[in-house]
């Protein structure tokens, strides 16, 4: 794992036992101790994340929110303070630049949280995009993340206190403090359970990742690595950058219509969406299941009658389902919930059919 | 990593997989650093009984969640049997990989074949080398 970099948690990670992988550039836990035993924690209890590989991009200023809503898929002037809003940045061709959550941390003020394989071409694309009078700065390095996730994250976060964090809204924030360091508390999450990502100092990360383990230890929190990380994403049928998303993805193709609105409204890339919305998708992200034994997996191909129809984007064992799930670009026309094909396995055909998302927790999709 | 059982008297593949021999009745599995390395398996594709495979050939193939890889075989010969529980326990590869975690048998033609296997020590030496 020469030349990747590493969170402010790395050491911590080592002591605790953790397998490091390379991702997007960043050496990061897989597991901790099995991908299926924190992938259930976080269903049943609570699993605690390193997340600190992902970027932070500040943009400020009276311009800030004018110009953060000029770059993104979604209005920010109309974002209260406090409130997060899941959009994709978006290039003059209607691809994704990349998805990203913003916050408005006050009225001059906008944060975007951008993962970590984007953070040097999102911060070239909006400092060639933006408003020259709004000061643009990349607060990745200083900042770690942290996240919280499942049913048991805000009664641990009260008794770790901060018993604020319980009476956030979904996609709301606050800035409070955890131990005496100050950190901003917010309910959202990757995982399509209940949650919360801290964001904190990068000094302040190790006591406080800590203090959480120490605190969760009889609840069945566990530390959670990337493994779990993306089959908890996946069940949650959340597109993973680079996999469902790229530069040349409309997000209308995956699927993201309701995280591009108003689409009438300028933004950068906009006038390219409509227009290849009105000159129709060739090609729609689907949910699927494996119907036999097996597991589809990236790059996979997806056959009907013979012909190749699509491939798989994502695919893993759904832990909690039981059965191997994806997400897979396919002809338009099968897109369909119950639309039956069937993906090439090490050259053989296993059936699948296209199953509504997402696979897991219907109610609490969290992007 | 945690330390990785490698009982004595098995015999031991680069590929990381053991094999018990008792006489031309060959016994495969794969070690427990390998199923470390791959970590939860969920699904093991099996080769029928009858088919016929030389040294290195890739004779089924392990799941896990994160990783797929190729079973090769340590031994050349004939499949005699193979553990058809793992259809529905492949997590028995983790929890047990030199006992009910067994994947196949094999029916060896050349004995001689074997000597390029490596001993307890030897293949000790191997994980050790690949281990951070």
């Amino acid at each position: 794992m020469k030349g990747s970099k590493e969170t402010p948690l790395g050491p911590l990670h080592r002591r605790l036992g953790a397998r490091m992988v390379d991702f997007a550039g960043f050496s990061m836990p897989l597991q901790y101790s099995s991908i299926l035993r924190e992938h259930a924690a976080v269903r049943e209890a609570a699993g605690l994340f390193d997340v600190s590989h992902m970027g932070q991009i500040a943009l400020r200023g009276e311009r800030a929110a004018a110009a953060a809503g000029r770059l993104l898929s979604r209005p920010v002037e109309d974002l209260g303070t406090g409130c997060v809003r899941y959009a994709l940045l978006c290039n003059d061709a209607g691809g994704v630049v990349d998805d990203v959550t913003v916050y408005r941390r006050d009225a001059q003020d906008v944060m975007l949280c951008v993962n970590a394989a984007n953070i040097d071409k999102d911060l070239a694309w909006i400092r060639g995009n933006a408003d020259p009078d709004v000061e643009i700065r990349d607060e990745s390095r200083d900042t770690a993340l942290l996240a919280l996730q499942g049913p048991a994250s805000a009664r641990l976060l009260d008794e770790a206190g901060a018993p604020e964090a319980a009476g956030l809204g979904r996609f709301r924030f606050a800035t409070s403090s955890l131990a005496g360091r100050p950190v901003l508390i917010s309910r959202t999450g990757y995982t399509g359970d209940d949650g919360f990502e801290i964001y904190c100092a990068s000094a302040d990360a190790e006591a406080l990742f800590e203090m959480l383990l120490a605190g969760g230890e009889g609840s069945g929190l566990l530390p959670a690595g990337l493994g779990a990380r993306d089959t908890l994403r996946l069940e949650a049928a959340l597109p993973l950058y680079g996999h469902e998303l790229d530069d040349t993805t409309s997000p209308l193709e995956a699927g993201l219509d309701r995280f591009v609105r108003p689409l009438e409204r300028d933004f950068i890339g906009a006038a390219a969406i409509r227009q290849r919305r009105d000159a129709g998708h060739a090609r729609r992200l689907v949910g699927f299941a494996l119907e036999g034994r097996g597991v589809a997996r990236e790059g996979y191909p997806v056959v009907a009658e013979g012909e190749r129809v699509g491939v798989v984007t994502s695919g893993a064992p759904s832990p909690t389902l039981g059965k191997s799930i994806g997400l897979a670009y396919v002809s338009a026309g099968l897109s369909e919930p119950g639309r039956g094909f069937e993906i090439l396995v090490r050259g053989r055909a296993h059936p699948a059919r296209v199953t509504p998302t997402p696979f897991v927790g219907g109610k609490a999709r969290a992007k | 990593m945690a330390e990785s059982l490698i009982p004595e008297k098995l015999l031991y593949s680069a590929e990381d997989e053991w094999a018990r021999v008792e006489e031309q009745r060959v016994t495969v599995g794969i070690t427990d650093f390998a199923q470390q390395q791959l970590g939860d398996i969920v699904f093991v594709e099996l080769p029928e009984v009858g088919d016929v495979f030389t040294r290195g050939d890739a004779f089924g193939v392990i799941e896990s969640v994160k990783a797929v890889s190729d079973l090769f075989a340590p031994v050349a010969g004939e499949i005699l049997e193979v553990n058809t529980s793992l259809a529905d326990a492949p997590d028995m590869v983790n929890e047990d990989c030199y006992g009910r975690g067994w994947i196949a048998v094999f029916q060896v033609s050349d004995p001689d074949g074997m000597e390029s296997l490596m001993d307890a020590g030897a293949y000790s030496k191997h994980v050790a080398e690949r281990d951070d």
